[in-house]
């Protein structure tokens, strides 16, 4: 157990914060590749996700991306697209970016098609646009769902970023594999408690946006928020 | 193709390993996940608090989880018991919800008439809330099944044999078709794990076969863990 205050007394030494590898840097590559991977998949699977959920149409494809992606090994599809891109940022990038799609994919679709039917028609009878639905009623009555997407997919990415590292110079990942390469316990260990901290923080301060957004109980017992469950990294 | 020729028994070694680690991992998820879930169900307050925990364990990392289990439970980091450990701790909390919706799925009303009949409480757990609540159940034992699977791959990066040594070697030796066998044998794992449960599935619930009605239900028991 004192593996644990030795990998504590790893952390806080001075000499292991600043300059390239230091852990501040690695912190922020980290926190730099898990946003903009949960960026560039949102900025697709949400518009989809919508487009599906408000239409109807295409929900098997919705039901299909999550069940597959979740039976392919995140280390396969990382180690064959980096001997395809090489190593470097591409291919973790590229890797995390299909991984965080299919729960924003379900999310997204889900919060639009939970949003509560009555409202969206007296809406529609109300005059309003199909873009004006989808802006002002189901979004914001399913934000609390496409959210728990977001937190799902980001959850999951920050974990495989760690993997990342097995390919390129970024992110907390770094002293994992460094330490397990020399027999450093007490580094691999201050890795991984890093990683597991910036996870739990990113998790919980997600999970307070989604109970924000959550708002004023539904009047239909429609509380099955169906969060697809994250595959693990 | 040739590649896979000439590795053979490789590759057949690695497959073993892989289920002698999934496998185990996921029996004690369920068995886990089924006591906190019944727990959960019967002490609605405990059950918050052990729901909780379960789903910020979930939110660790897999690979850092490897390297904090020896270190707690003094056990060798390259120890098949470190992979079926962290991978058990992850099914358990992601079954031990959907194994609480599965008990709160059964009809109360049906349960009273159990135990107007003179039912046990031993009786009317094994004749009437196991079987009633094991479709939603099982529906969460697949998504498991094809997680825990997918997830041994990753023991390959501390050194714990599985399928997941044919994506580590083939990317430092540049082989594609190595690569290509790890993920293509390890979803064929999860894809035959899942029929097999499908099929024990039917034997066990007879009475979900046939009729339409029996027909719809089950569809809204998949939709129900597709989305747990």
């Amino acid at each position: 157990m004192s593996l644990f205050g030795d990998a504590l007394a790893w952390i806080l030494d001075g000499g292991h914060w600043g300059g390239p590898t230091g852990i501040d840097t690695r912190l922020w590559q980290h926190l730099a590749v898990t946003f903009a991977a949960v960026a560039l998949a949102a900025a697709v699977a949400i518009p989809l996700g919508v487009l599906i959920g408000h239409t109807g149409r295409g929900r098997l494809v919705v039901v299909a991306t999550a069940g597959a992606v979740r039976a392919v090994p995140t280390l396969g599809l990382l180690t064959l697209l980096g001997l395809w891109l090489g190593i470097g940022l591409t291919a973790p990038l590229l890797a995390l970016v299909v991984l965080a799609f299919p729960s924003l994919l379900a999310g997204a679709y889900a919060g639009v098609e939970s949003a509560d039917r009555g409202a969206v028609d007296a809406a529609r009878s109300l005059g309003m646009s199909e873009w004006q639905l989808v802006l002002r009623v189901e979004l914001p009555l399913g934000a609390a769902v496409v959210i728990g997407g977001l937190r799902a997919a980001t959850l999951q990415v920050v974990a495989t970023a760690t993997l990342a590292a097995y390919l390129s110079d970024t992110g907390l990942g770094r002293y994992l594999f460094a330490g397990l390469k020399s027999r450093d316990y007490p580094q691999m260990l201050a890795g991984a408690l890093l990683v597991a901290a910036l996870a739990l923080l990113l998790d919980v301060a997600l999970a307070f946006v989604q109970r924000a957004c959550r708002g004023p109980a539904p009047l239909a017992p429609s509380d099955a928020a169906p969060e697809a469950a994250p595959a693990k990294g | 193709m040739t590649w896979l020729e000439a590795n053979r028994s490789y590759v057949l070694d690695m497959l073993l390993q892989h289920v002698q680690i999934a496998v185990p991992a996921v029996l004690i998820s369920i068995v886990a996940a089924v006591a906190l879930g019944r727990l959960a169900w019967r002490w609605r307050r405990v059950g918050a608090v052990v729901l909780g925990a379960t789903s910020l364990l979930y939110s660790v990392p897999a690979l850092p989880l490897l390297i904090v289990i020896p270190v707690v439970l003094s056990i060798p980091l390259r120890s098949d018991l470190n992979l079926i450990i962290a991978l058990a701790l992850y099914g358990t909390a992601l079954l031990a919800g959907t194994a609480l919706d599965a008990f709160r799925s059964v009809d109360p009303r049906v349960r009273e008439a159990a135990e107007a009949l003179g039912h046990s409480r031993a009786g009317i757990w094994w004749k009437v809330d196991l079987p009633l609540s094991f479709p939603v159940l099982l529906s969460g034992i697949r998504v498991i099944t094809v997680s825990t699977v997918s997830l041994v791959t990753i023991g390959a990066l501390v050194g714990i044999q599985s399928l997941g040594n044919l994506l580590t070697d083939g990317f430092q030796r540049g082989i594609h078709a190595e690569i290509v066998t790890g993920i293509v044998l390890t979803i064929l794992v999860a894809v035959v794990l899942d029929v097999l449960l499908v099929l024990v599935g039917a034997l066990v619930t007879p009475w979900r076969r046939r009729t339409p009605r029996a027909r719809s239900r089950r569809r809204a028991d998949d939709t129900a863990a597709v989305s747990a």
